[in-house]
């Protein structure tokens, strides 16, 4: 029996800056999590992939990666997904500082 | 040091202008990432958790003022102002730009610095003992060996697709600094009875995720055979190694499936054929590039100042006591630069520290850099009148540390911060550690002490040759630290054992010290060491002490 779909998100790193992104349902790159497409359906889920991973002058390595609703829209339930969308915890790096 | 010649100003210069067309290509369109990717790894680009991540060789850790600056105008220029120096005598910029690294390239080329084979299934960065040319103990100075290897191995046309990467490090020295047991192969120069120089060969060594200590496969090797028979040695490997399973690929799995003996066979087998072929070419060679290793003119000024200043002042007496090693000349000193400031990452110099190196080097030490694959700098040739005025200038930028050896002189790899390979977060732990021993005020009290982070069982960190090894992982979707005990990253090499069941985040700082509380407790003297401790007490009394209070903790 196959496992229950849980939620996802397509995300990849951008190929010039090469920082996390992440596909919005509008076929949009955003670099802030809560504007992704939260895709609860896994045939969705194939065919979000495969669009993003014919951007290939865009992105770089498309997944799919587990995503909860939250308040404001996506967020992770990783750690790693949360690092991406934050920076590393040494300095005041990254996604942190730059989408405040 | 060695000086680029022609050919190699040709060389650098040619592959940085092909990946300035293959970036190009990329960006436009023309060139997948599939395609591209093998050449950014090729030119040591690599894609990482945030951003590019471009790691820059600095062969067998030597550099020179002027190259050290131009790091420093790097990470000024494209990154954000510091770059993170490796175990393995590499830097790391973690925030280029795809468009930028070209350019950069070409800033490194024109201090005759590189990103070849940094990375991919290649012959990596040749590193070496980081007090070469100075220790007291030594043989021999190992970079003239390291860097003929760099030059036979650069772009060798048999070994661009290995079954996986492949390490060689060298030691000149009595003690080996340069952890050759742990490498793919080991290169110690040593001295037999004749009198003679020559070479012992280790090969297998190697840590990750089935960490094995190398075995001596050649007591003695001719100087004059170094290249065929280390070119046997990989071309063995090359053609038996694993390309089926990246895990088993490494050569320590070859000599561990086939048996030392059978290796050694084939290998003897190999030389016997390809050493006709090497007409003595190399050796000119190596000659040439002994010229660009004379020993500095040594001065011999008195030092009273250094004296003057260790009798007055206890904190830089401190200092002294801790960041020095002993030198072949008397007059002078090794200075390590501690990289490890209490609550900084472990590794990282800023583009000011750089430049403030980059000026002491040249004005106080023979215009002469290492990098340590214990993450910290080192002016290896300081006559001692120069300290005093070297420590105020190093002080100035936060890099006169005293803890060198110390429970604070933490390795870490970049862990989950930034690498995309890493389980678990290794970075803040190396922090907190160091931060708590600091406040705890123990550390001199503790004395001799590694502790080594690597945050995947990849062992950036050598958390295996580590006294305290700490292994993070991801354990159902939480970070989780494992712990091993007795690991010796020295001649005696040994892998540490583990402890038991992992912490968490939050609780393996307090794991660490209760550890170290109970090595206090049970040490015979302060003379004793925690290794020397742990090897002859066992694990018992440590485990004892781990989980125990862990477990009354638990249950209250």
């Amino acid at each position: 029996m196959s496992r229950r779909f849980t939620p996802k998100v397509v995300t990849a790193n951008h190929l010039l800056e090469g920082d996390a992104i992440w596909l919005t349902a509008d076929d949009r790159w955003t670099r802030d999590m809560c504007e992704a497409e939260l895709i609860e359906d896994e045939a969705h889920a194939d065919i979000r992939l495969l669009f993003a991973a014919s951007q290939q002058d865009v992105v770089v390595g498309p997944y799919l990666a587990d995503a909860v609703a939250g308040e404001n829209g996506p967020e992770p339930t990783h750690f790693r997904e949360d690092f991406r969308t934050k920076g590393p915890s040494n300095y005041a790096h990254g996604k942190q500082v730059e989408l405040s | 040091m060695y000086k680029y010649n022609d050919f190699d100003e040709a060389f650098v210069r040619t592959r940085v202008a092909q990946f300035g067309d293959q970036v190009q290509r990329r960006i436009d369109g023309v060139l997948t990432e599939d395609e591209f990717r093998p050449l950014r790894l090729m030119n040591g680009l690599y894609l990482q958790l945030h951003a590019y991540m471009l790691r820059v060789a600095i062969p067998y850790g030597t550099l020179n003022g002027a190259q050290m600056r131009q790091l420093a105008h790097i990470a000024d220029t494209y990154d954000k102002g510091y770059g993170h120096f490796t175990t393995r005598q590499n830097i790391q910029y973690n925030w280029p730009v795809l468009k930028d690294v070209p350019q950069i390239l070409s800033d490194l080329a024109d201090v005759e610095m590189h990103a070849l084979q940094t990375s991919g299934n290649t012959i990596r960065n040749v590193t070496a003992d980081h007090f070469a040319g100075a220790a007291a103990d030594e043989i021999e100075d190992p970079r003239p060996t390291a860097e003929l290897l760099r030059q036979w191995s650069t772009d060798h046309p048999e070994f661009q697709f290995l079954p996986r990467k492949f390490k060689i490090a060298v030691s000149g020295a009595k003690h080996d600094r340069a952890v050759t047991k742990a490498h793919d192969i080991g290169i110690r120069i040593v001295k037999n009875d004749a009198g003679e120089v020559g070479y012992q060969v280790i090969v297998g060594g190697g840590l990750g995720r089935t960490p094995m200590v190398g075995k001596v496969i050649k007591d003695f090797l001719p100087r004059e055979d170094l290249l065929p028979y280390t070119e046997a040695v990989v071309s063995v490997w090359n053609l038996l190694g694993r390309r089926d399973n990246k895990y088993k690929a490494r050569i320590k799995i070859t000599v561990h499936e086939n048996g030392l003996e059978e290796i050694s066979r084939l290998v003897e087998e190999r030389f016997a054929a390809i050493r006709p072929t090497f007409s003595g070419v190399d050796q000119e060679l190596l000659a040439q590039i002994w010229g660009h290793f004379t020993p500095p003119a040594y001065g011999n000024a008195p030092y009273d100042v250094f004296k003057a200043r260790l009798a007055t002042d206890p904190v830089f007496r401190s200092w002294a006591d801790t960041n020095l090693t002993a030198h072949k000349n008397d007059n002078y000193a090794i200075l390590t630069v501690s990289l490890k400031k209490h609550g900084e990452t472990p590794g990282d110099a800023s583009a000011e520290q750089m430049r403030v190196l980059a000026d002491l080097a040249e004005k106080y030490a023979h215009d002469e850099l290492r990098i340590s694959h214990e993450q910290n700098v080192i002016l290896p040739h300081v006559h001692r009148a120069h300290l005093p005025a070297i420590y105020d200038a190093l002080k100035a930028v936060d890099l006169a540390t005293a803890n060198i050896g110390l429970i604070s002189d933490i390795i870490a790899c970049p862990g989950m911060d930034y690498c995309a390979l890493a389980t678990a977060r290794s970075i803040p732990i190396a922090q907190e550690i160091a931060e708590r021993f600091d406040e705890l005020k123990l550390e001199h009290e503790v004395g001799p002490l590694k502790i080594k982070i690597s945050g995947c069982i990849n062992a950036c960190g050598h958390h295996h040759v580590g006294h305290i090894g700490i292994l993070g992982l991801d354990r159902a979707g939480v970070e989780n630290y494992q712990i091993t005990l007795g690991g010796d990253g020295t001649d005696t090499t040994v892998i540490g054992t583990k402890t038991g069941p992992g912490f968490s985040y939050e609780e393996i700082t307090p794991a660490i010290e209760r550890i170290v509380m109970a090595y206090l407790d049970l040490r015979q003297s302060p003379a004793e060491t925690f290794l020397e401790a742990y090897n002859r007490l066992g694990m018992a009394p440590f485990k004892a002490a781990l989980y125990e209070e862990a477990t009354a903790h638990a249950a209250e």
